[in-house]
């Protein structure tokens, strides 16, 4: 994966509008999260493989960025996102990496189910 | 130190680097000593969080790095019966309880432990940890009681000493630390900060018998304060 390179990924982004796409998302603080710190409440949320065509996909702000997709009837976004790559399988994998190399949030898009 | 003598031993842990830090001393100590080991893993630690960054995993590759991590693994400690058993990380929790229970009955039946290693049921803090648990702990359960093997488990909740105490089974593994270096050096994209740590530890003084490399602690499990009454 590669930092944010804000025209780079907006292309992608547009790539993939107005066509059925798998999507991936989920946010995440670690499972052991209140393991370590019994003062952390410890959310996240994990969606995988569900269809959607959005009709526009925006990457805004500076790194961490949002990125958002617009659907006819409802909104996706995620928030934190630092790093891209769109890999052998054509698929756009995004994610927000910590100071530390843990990863925090993910969004993916592909043409194709992911694998399971 | 040699361990008493086994028919075999099974392990069953949810994620690929679930075995390094507290077990795979006493793995390849078994198998040293000629005791037949299965390890059952249930899934590839696909949800893993260490990326790094600059990251050299994606979500989607993590798996592929994460299965040659454990076949490296078993390599290490000399285990030959690695079973990956196909369930997805973070998603163990979720699976019907009873199908659950028959993996564990059906392994079980197939190798015929006089010992199985997990974790201890409520005192393992991650939920995949806690479903696996629950799910070896029922299966061995329905077993006549003269029948059952032992069952060693791993416990390291923040409330463990609290409420189970010091553990009852300590295994000295120091012989085998080349094996259990090379464990935990094989899962290197989610032990590399923890072996940081530890030679931080170890610089500022910490003895060495507090660390990874020379005992391995474990709880017999407590049939008489059973988690559950029945399932």
């Amino acid at each position: 994966m590669e930092v944010v390179q804000v025209g780079k990924l907006q292309e992608l982004l547009n790539s993939f509008a107005d066509k059925d796409v798998y999507l991936h998302l989920e946010t995440t603080n670690g499972a052991y999260a209140s393991h370590f710190d019994e003062t952390v409440f410890n959310a996240g949320a994990f969606i995988r493989n569900i269809v959607v065509k959005y009709e526009l996909g925006k990457v805004a702000g500076d790194s961490p960025h949002r990125v958002g997709l617009k659907l006819p009837h409802g909104w996706v976004y995620a928030q934190g996102i630092t790093h891209y790559e769109l890999d052998e399988y054509g698929r756009l994998l995004m994610a927000g990496h910590d100071q530390s190399g843990k990863l925090a949030v993910a969004l993916q898009i592909s043409e194709t189910p992911f694998t399971y | 130190m040699t361990l008493a003598q086994e028919r075999h031993v099974l392990v069953v842990f949810p994620h690929p680097d679930d075995e390094a830090f507290g077990v795979s001393g006493t793995i390849s100590m078994y198998i040293k000593q000629g005791i037949p080991v299965t390890y059952a893993c249930l899934t590839l630690g696909e949800m893993g969080r260490n990326l790094g960054n600059p990251p050299f995993a994606t979500r989607e590759s993590l798996p592929h790095i994460r299965k040659q991590e454990l076949l490296a693994s078993a390599q290490a400690m000399g285990l030959t019966d690695l079973r990956m058993m196909g369930l997805r990380d973070k998603t163990v929790e979720f699976e019907d309880d009873e199908e659950m229970v028959q993996m564990m009955t059906k392994l079980i039946e197939e190798t015929n432990p006089s010992l199985i290693i997990t974790f201890y049921p409520n005192y393992a803090v991650h939920p995949d940890h806690e479903a696996t648990a629950r799910a070896v702990v029922r299966a061995v359960r329905r077993m006549e009681e003269t029948l059952r093997p032992k069952l060693y488990a791993v416990a390291f909740a923040n409330n463990t000493k609290d409420e189970l105490g010091e553990p009852d089974v300590i295994h000295d593994i120091q012989e085998v630390r080349d094996q259990k270096m090379g464990a935990m050096r094989a899962h290197i994209s989610q032990t590399a900060w923890m072996l940081a740590e530890m030679d931080k530890r170890l610089a500022a003084g910490e003895p060495e018998t507090e660390n990874w490399f020379t005992y391995e602690r474990f709880f017999n499990y407590r049939w008489h304060e059973d988690f559950e009454d029945s399932f």
